[in-house]
């Protein structure tokens, strides 16, 4: 039932220092930090990432020359599950949505003239992030750069590949094994570095709503901290290191209260049932993209506003890094002028409004607070259905999630076709309009260029030590070691990412899809 | 009775974005069309097969990587090698509008970007569907 109306009276049931509090303090519900963006905005972050890594190293340097605080780097297909460009399944799509990486050469190219231990760097990137992770200290290592200076994510969350995304290689058993190898090897050596992006971004995406986008998130993590806790580590060693993904979509108010709601759940979950006691662990950091599925394909000037929307909504909600989507993304992989069209919607947020002078601004007002309480109770509903089924992979695996995410999907869909919901320029407004910009075009000569240098490479390198690394990577898996040391061995010789991944196919077998 | 129209949903390359594509078999569905969902991944050999094995009417391609100028002619290839010209053949996903003479030029006879009407996909495909089945 719509309510149009808030006053004292949906605060009732708010308590202030249980519910609401002060920025920078448990329940976290304003903001993780005490001064918020009056002290620093959040990191402006636009995933990029095409063609080759020489192309992509150019737009990089690009977007930090305009004033970019942090690199996302965006894979192409064929890296993100584990396949050299060369493979028969790859081809159309070598560099097509990122950049192509096949060997520690290519991130060596990334990067160049990238002062990698000043910025942060964010990679999406999951079924193969142990070995792209390895690869990126492999390139510090080779800069003789200490591995604790390096800042940055790797996204690393598999299960929302399941239900959402669908990059997965193995299947769920080894592919957390890999997650807690990460979570391993970085409490010891990299405490700056963010091990995993538990990602709610996706499963919006896919067509989820804006309760069920929080409450899957955080069952994947309570998912990841069980599983830690099982390898022996302690809560406190890891949890400060996780971080968080979500969407910011048109519902402009709900998304506020969403993104606050997801931080007061994160306290509470990491205190009472993971009995943490360092102030950093209840803390939910998290990088916001505004919603893709909100772009449309018609009359495509008009998502810039949209975008412009989604983005004061992630800023009033508390967000540590942004990225703003480019108004042509319905069409195709974004221009660079559309790209920094996304990057000045952010600059003028930051600095020409006034907005991040006021944290949390909107704490208090009874709809925000009220809706704020409302997603809290409908997420912890649901984390104890997921309870009840045994956790987020029981629940993934009898289809229950996906489901979900699909019947409410449907559901849009058919609400935006009988005009229940308007969409400017798709059901309503509409108007045959002209294209009278241009799109990107990646170049087709890409695919050879990356494999003439992936082939040169496998010709140049020393391939008995390759395969030494290999067969001693291989010993690895099948005694249950940590992975991370032995895959950064094998990058180091240029070992590819096929061949690696291959290793761990042979050992872990593969995952296939079951339709539901 | 006549027989119902026969559907495949197939996605071709290795993006794992369905959302449209489960969306779609589900109105197809709802629509009494019987239809095929094969998951994501498929290349285009499989999915000749697939039609091949299914005795499908008209075959939906999903795609959101950007590779359907490489995959599209590799699989009307497949299919004409199967002897399945006769299928009805549309396509969705992120298509930029100057890729759309091209496909339709290899034989895809509708191209639909985000955002377009299920009813319309409907209407389409039973305007268009060869004529030995109807429902």
């Amino acid at each position: 039932m719509k309510k149009e109306l808030y006053t004292p009276q949906d605060l009732e049931s708010v308590d202030f220092e249980n519910d609401i509090g002060y920025p920078g303090k448990a329940p976290y519900t304003r903001g993780v930090y005490d001064a918020m963006y009056t002290k620093q905005l959040w990191t402006m972050r636009q995933y990029a990432g095409f063609g080759t890594s020489t192309e992509t190293n150019k737009r990089f340097r690009y977007l930090l020359e305009q004033g970019q605080t942090g690199l996302s780097v965006a894979f192409d297909l064929p890296t993100q599950i584990g396949y050299d460009s060369d493979n028969p399944m790859c081809k159309g799509e070598v560099g097509k949505v990122g950049v192509s990486i096949d060997t520690l050469a290519d991130m060596e190219d990334l990067f160049r003239d990238i002062p990698i231990e000043n910025i942060s760097t964010s990679m999406t990137i999951n079924s193969t992030a142990i070995i792209v992770l390895a690869m990126y200290i492999a390139l510090a290592e080779k800069r003789n750069l200490p591995l604790a200076s390096l800042r940055g994510t790797t996204q690393n969350d598999i299960l929302k590949e399941y239900v959402a995304r669908g990059t997965y290689i193995f299947p769920p058993q080894p592919s957390l094994k890999l997650i807690v190898d990460i979570f391993q090897y970085c409490s010891e050596k990299m405490p700056k570095w963010n091990t995993i992006s538990i990602s709610g971004y996706h499963i919006r995406e896919a067509g989820s709503n804006a309760v069920q986008e929080v409450a899957f998130t955080l069952a994947d993590g309570i998912e990841y901290v069980k599983l830690a806790l099982e390898s022996g580590l302690q809560i406190d060693d890891f949890a400060p290191r996780l971080s968080f993904f979500f969407n910011s979509s048109m519902n402009f108010f709900e998304e506020i209260a969403k993104f606050r709601a997801a931080r007061w759940l994160w306290s509470n979950i990491i205190t009472n049932r993971f009995h943490s006691t360092n102030e950093k662990s209840k803390r939910m950091r998290f990088h916001t993209q505004t919603s893709g599925a909100s772009l449309t394909a018609q009359q495509p000037e008009n998502n810039i506003i949209r975008v412009t929307l989604a983005a004061l909504s992630a800023v009033l909600g508390g967000t540590q890094s942004l990225h703003t989507n480019s108004f042509d993304e319905a069409l195709s992989l974004p221009t660079e002028k559309a790209v920094r069209i996304a990057l000045r919607t952010q600059q003028i947020l930051g600095y020409e409004t006034n907005i991040p002078n006021t944290i949390d601004p909107l704490g208090g007002s009874y709809f925000i607070e009220n809706k704020t309480k409302e997603i809290c109770k409908d997420v912890e509903k649901y984390l104890q259905k997921i309870d009840e089924m045994g956790g987020m992979v029981r629940a993934i695996e009898t289809g229950y999630i996906q489901k979900e995410i699909q019947d409410h999907a449907y559901k849009l869909h058919v609400n935006l076709d009988a005009k229940i919901d308007k969409q400017v320029g798709v059901n309503c407004f509409v108007e045959e309009s002209e294209q009278d910009f241009t799109l990107l075009k990646v170049n087709p000569k890409n695919e050879h260029e990356q494999i003439a240098k992936l082939h040169k490479i496998k010709k140049d390198r020393d391939n008995e030590k390759v395969q030494h690394c290999l067969a001693h990577l291989q010993n690895a898996v099948q005694a249950g070691d940590n992975l991370m040391q032995p895959i950064i061995d094998a990058v180091k010789e240029y070992a590819t990412i096929e061949e690696i991944a291959n290793i761990l196919r042979k050992e872990y077998g593969e995952y296939t899809e079951s339709i539901f | 009775m006549s027989k119902p129209i026969r559907v495949l949903i197939a996605k071709p390359g290795l993006d794992g974005h369905d959302r449209g594509a489960k969306i779609i078999a589900r109105a197809l569905k709802d629509a009494g069309m019987e239809v095929i969902y094969t998951g994501i991944k498929q290349t285009p050999e499989s999915i000749a097969r697939t039609a091949l094995q299914e005795d499908v009417d008209v075959l939906g391609l999903s795609i959101l990587s950007g590779a359907h100028n490489h995959l599209f002619p590799e699989i009307m290839k497949h299919l004409h090698q199967h002897k399945l010209d006769h299928i009805l053949v549309i396509a969705g996903g992120i298509i930029p509008k100057d890729d759309i003479p091209f496909l339709k030029e290899i034989g895809i006879k509708a191209i639909y970007p985000p955002g377009s009407s299920l009813e319309d996909i409907v209407s389409f495909i039973r305007a268009n569907v060869p004529q030995s089945t109807n429902d």
